[in-house]
């Protein structure tokens, strides 16, 4: 990632600029589309600072949000976890758990192309809720899920 | 440089179903060896996947992802015989890209 372009466009009025410069292709697509995920969201200890991290404020309940995942996990260091959206136009995917260390597990940003249908194995220290965030059409969505674990995976 | 990916792409009814299992350690940063001292943090951060050169995901990770990192999605609009290639980076800098056909 060009960090002095990003900080260049961001201190140059941010969007707006941003749109326009794709618009007329003097910027992949792709980059210019992808969520911004600060370093700082990865280190957030609650799902609440985590949004607040990712620039998101109170996102909606939706049940358009399907979590694909077992309800009871018996090895937390292997816990497959997929996220499919119904919703049209959605174009980033979070994965999110409670009661890990930090929340954030993985984010997805589906270019021209991908379908809102990804699955992936992740980690789990303890029982918890797993969180899906979805961006559709420019709005954040939400919802959740409990996984109960059996067997820890974060421990030694 | 790590270990290649295995990739899997079946195209069904205009949709191509790609699996990928890179072989990575993931260590969480969190974990403390023999001696007490902490494991530092090594895992993927990124992952990028082409349809024939054009991007159409991009994935950001944290250390929660598990050793040795499945990932499953779906892409619009492929055929057999297309491209599918996927790259990933890690937070040492160490990188790897694959390439599978729709088959």
């Amino acid at each position: 990632m060009n960090r002095s372009r990003r900080k260049t466009l961001q201190a140059a009025g941010g969007l707006g600029l941003y749109g326009t410069l794709v618009a007329l292709g003097l910027l992949p697509a792709g980059e210019a589309a992808a969520q911004a995920i600060t370093p700082a969201a990865w280190q957030t200890k609650s799902i609440a600072d985590t949004l607040k991290a990712l620039g998101v404020s109170a996102p909606a309940d939706s049940k358009d949000i399907v979590i694909n995942s077992p309800d009871i996990a018996e090895n937390g260091a292997v816990v497959p976890v997929g996220i499919k959206s119904n919703l049209p136009k959605t174009e980033f995917m979070a994965l999110m758990v409670e009661k890990n260390p930090n929340p954030l597990a993985g984010a997805y940003t589906l270019l021209e192309g991908a379908e809102a249908d990804v699955n992936m194995r992740i980690k789990m220290g303890q029982s918890s809720d797993v969180f899906a965030l979805v961006k559709a059409d420019g709005k954040f969505y939400m919802t959740k899920k409990e996984i109960k674990v059996t067997l820890g995976g974060c421990g030694g | 440089m790590a270990d290649p990916m295995r990739i899997r792409a079946t195209a069904k009814d205009g949709v191509a179903d790609v699996r990928v299992l890179m072989a990575h350690e993931m260590e969480t940063g969190q974990r403390k060896d023999a001696s007490g001292k902490t494991v530092p943090a090594w895992h993927i951060t990124e992952v990028t996947a082409s349809l024939n050169g054009k991007q159409v995901l991009v994935a950001h990770w944290g250390p929660a992802v598990s050793k040795n990192p499945y990932l499953q999605f779906k892409i619009k609009g492929a055929k057999p015989g297309d491209k599918v290639s996927v790259s990933w980076v890690d937070n040492k800098g160490d990188k790897r890209t694959d390439e599978a056909t729709v088959g």
